[in-house]
């Protein structure tokens, strides 16, 4: 079951103390969102995972972002979202808000950049549109001939009004949006959804469904370990790794769509349970599978440790330091990669994950490389545990009938771990609809240390810090 | 004099019709290395009709310069190629200028690359052409390193004199050329913008070089600059083969089978090269801006020590 968790409503006082403990690193901040009147903000202390509440009528709350910088960019996105004034915020700038929701006919007003101030320097503004087929953001960089000095991203361009679309949705059609928010993780954020549901309503799902999850949260990680691993090579010119985990990412995925019917395997998983029985045919492909991984995987590590044209490209670029991925809380291989042990699968220990042995690999370099090594240890993780998944799978139903599912009001969240880190999802109910839904990607506490990564590289080696941590931008734009 | 013109002008058409073909098999070995089917090898032409059927879409700022530079880059290269005695030595135009002036030819056509990269004001334009010109300033001194050792072997800085030179007389397996042919390799993967140095299939902005300065291009004007890039591959690999495997290389005023022949030979030797610069970029990555120097300091050293140990050798 989900993480088990406290719910505070707390006055201006304990939202300080909370923005003071969070300051002094006891506590990790894990989201802050709003709704109509009220700002919640989840963090992550020894004991778990508390939601404090504070009611906001004049529409004003102290920021948190004015003491735990992390904190700056989620409250801007309440801002823009809400119109809740987060007081004393440093940075008053709007964030999802690109001036364009109003009147259309109104240009929407130049996005102040922060100032850069020296010699000689010069700017290069790079997207929102890029040349290759990823998604759209803009990188506005300031130089000292090839020397990045400061990089500043602007996101918000696959803004799609998730919170909106999810307010007032019947469960079916909102656990369909939850699936859609950012269609890489679709498992993950289907899981997470689901995970949430189950909690407010205490059910539990059935302890097939439970595994199957897992085998297609497993397999999600897999695919999208395999394809990073071969497009951060590719951005050093090294197309053959490309090529290499391209065809592997291409037979997981084929295998996916063997057994759960969609390549992405897509609204498989559902509040109740999962939408998709494995078959013998599916079992036996996805043996086949972990073999052929078995066998396909190990001759590629060796490929990507001994070509030193390759080590010289990754190794001690965008290095990210420890204390900063501490401080924002970083989650995935981002922050696993800088000496942060924070696994959502292990620190909340959710089922079926709690009964299976895995290791979650943590190196201390934060530079290319080691995001690098954490993708490859953790296929290595995910092939382990799919291994001991399929034998031990249970039988019997996969799903509680979306009829036999309560209808009342209640409140749930879930801590899960997507292929990029761990996702935060809030979701309160009222008659069999969703009343309000917060995700939070692990992307939102990725991207402000990108920036801190690049600083003192060279630009050319941006696409590279870039590809390494493989942002989300539709799961952060929301 | 008119069978001499027309071989040549054979010559100046055979490298403009072929270096399309260079490119697109280049590009062939890399797609079947990886297990890709790939393009055909004809893909190059059919892009070129593609762009010249195209409109030029111009930037608002874009001086006359911006519009010229392609066809000089085009001219410059072309010119350049008709010097290399592709398949025969002796050919009339390679009279008209040395080693040297292809060096120049090719630093001119650069030139006006990079200030047409500067015109329009992007910043990638400016990124690549600050790139290209550290690259280049150190690919020429290397060059003409280079080009010193093989004309103190041969002699002469004349192509055509030192690839007969290198064919009649036995030079044997000398150092100083070893050396000379690894400068000629690093430079010419410098100056074709080929991996390590610059990846030629890249959509980076950031990471490019040559293609930062022509991503403001467009429709005949990219067909030019595109043309002139496949004829450079083709000249570095053609001078690669008559400087060193010169064998096979016909003389002016031979029999029409003998060009032939010679021609046949010459395919092979641009075949051997594709291939091998084909399984060479697969098999490295793309190295970091600033490791080129170093990179193109040993073609720089190689020329260096190559001309030395020819004075060594020889007490002066």
């Amino acid at each position: 079951m989900s993480a088990p968790y406290r719910r505070t409503v707390v006055d201006a006082a304990g939202w300080d103390a909370a923005a003071d403990a969070m300051e002094a690193g006891d506590t990790t901040l894990l989201s802050l969102w709003a709704e109509i009147g009220c700002v919640h903000l989840a963090v992550l202390d020894a004991e778990g995972i508390e939601i404090l509440s504070l009611p906001c009528p004049d529409g004003y709350f102290p920021s948190i972002g004015r003491r735990h910088p992390p904190a700056i960019r989620l409250e801007r996105a309440v801002r823009d979202l809400f119109g809740l004034e987060p007081e004393g915020l440093p940075d008053p700038r709007p964030w999802l808000d690109h001036g364009r929701w109003g009147d259309e006919a109104v240009p929407a007003a130049a996005y102040p950049f922060l100032p850069v101030e020296g010699e000689a320097l010069h700017q290069i503004p790079v997207g929102p549109v890029h040349a290759g087929i990823i998604e759209p953001g803009h990188f506005r960089f300031t130089c000292d001939g090839e020397t990045v000095v400061r990089l500043e991203a602007r996101l918000g361009y696959v803004h799609k009004g998730i919170d909106r679309l999810l307010a007032g949705a019947p469960l079916a059609r909102a656990t369909k949006i939850a699936a859609r928010v950012s269609g890489d993780s679709t498992v993950a954020y289907a899981l997470g959804f689901a995970q949430a549901v189950e909690q407010a309503w205490g059910l539990a799902p059935p302890l097939r469904a439970v595994w199957l999850r897992a085998v297609m949260a497993e397999l999600e990680r897999l695919a999208h370990h395999l394809g990073d691993w071969g497009a951060i090579c590719n951005d050093a010119a090294f197309s053959l790794m490309l090529a290499h985990c391209g065809v592997l990412r291409e037979q997981v995925l084929r295998t996916a769509a063997t057994c759960f019917g969609h390549r992405l395997m897509m609204d498989r998983v559902v509040p109740g349970g999962v939408a998709a029985d494995l078959d013998a045919a599916g079992m036996a492909a996805l043996q086949g599978l972990i073999a052929m991984l078995r066998a396909r995987v190990p001759p590629l590590v060796k490929l990507y440790d001994d070509t030193a044209s390759l080590q010289d490209r990754t190794v001690g670029t965008g290095r990210v330091s420890p204390a900063l991925v501490a401080q924002f809380g970083a989650g995935g291989f981002v922050g696993r990669a800088a000496g942060r042990a924070f696994d959502a699968r292990r620190a909340t220990s959710y089922a079926p994950y709690d009964g299976l042995r895995f290791e979650v690999p943590v190196l201390q370099a934060g530079d290319v490389n080691a995001r690098v090594w954490v993708r490859i240890r953790e296929i290595e993780q995910s092939l382990s545990l799919l291994e001991q998944l399929l034998p031990g799978l249970p039988a019997g139903p996969v799903r509680i009938p979306p009829e036999d599912l309560p209808h009342g009001p209640a409140e749930g969240l879930a801590l899960v771990e997507a292929f990029r880190g761990d996702l935060f999802v809030w979701v309160r109910l009222e008659a069999g609809q969703v009343q309000r839904c917060h995700f939070r990607d692990a992307s939102w506490f990725q991207w402000p240390l990108l920036e801190a990564a690049i600083e003192g590289n060279i630009v050319a080696d941006f696409p590279l810090c870039n590809k390494s941590f493989n942002c989300s931008y539709a799961g952060h734009d929301l | 004099m008119i069978p001499a013109l027309l071989v040549q002008f054979a010559q100046m058409m055979l490298v403009l019709a072929l270096a399309p073909l260079l490119t697109g098999v280049v590009r062939k070995v890399k797609a079947r290395l990886q297990r890709r089917r790939g393009a055909s090898v004809l893909q190059p032409y059919r892009d070129l009709r593609r762009l010249l059927g195209k409109d030029v879409v111009l930037a608002e700022n874009a001086s006359w310069l911006f519009r010229v530079a392609p066809y000089a880059i085009f001219a410059a290269t072309w010119v350049a190629a008709a010097l290399v005695p592709t398949f025969a030595t002796g050919l009339i135009f390679s009279w008209t200028g040395d080693l040297i002036v292809i060096t120049a030819l090719l630093g001119g056509a650069r030139f006006a690359l990079a200030l047409a990269g500067m015109d329009v004001g992007t910043s990638f334009g400016g990124l690549g052409a600050s790139r290209e010109v550290m690259i280049a300033s150190l690919a020429e001194p290397a060059m003409l390193m280079l080009v010193f050792c093989v004309a103190i072997v041969a002699g002469s800085t004349q192509l055509s004199s030192i690839a007969a030179h290198m064919l009649t007389q036995p030079v044997g397996l000398r150092v100083s050329l070893a050396l000379a042919l690894v400068a000629l390799c690093i430079v010419a993967v410098a100056e074709n913008g080929r991996v390590p140095v610059d990846n030629p299939a890249t959509h980076l902005e950031l990471t490019m070089v040559h293609e930062a300065m022509v991503l403001e291009y467009s429709g005949r004007h990219l067909a030019m600059i595109e043309l002139a890039a496949a004829l450079k591959l083709l000249l570095f690999a053609s001078l690669i083969g008559c400087l060193f495997f010169p064998f096979g290389l016909a003389h002016a005023g031979t029999d029409p089978a003998g060009y032939l022949l010679a021609i046949g030979l010459w395919l092979v030797k641009l075949l051997v090269l594709a291939a091998l610069l084909g399984t060479l970029e697969l098999s490295i990555a793309k190295m970091r801006v600033f490791r080129v120097p170093n990179f193109l300091g040993a073609a720089f050293m190689f020329g260096l020590l190559g001309v030395l140990l020819l004075f060594v050798s020889r007490g002066m």
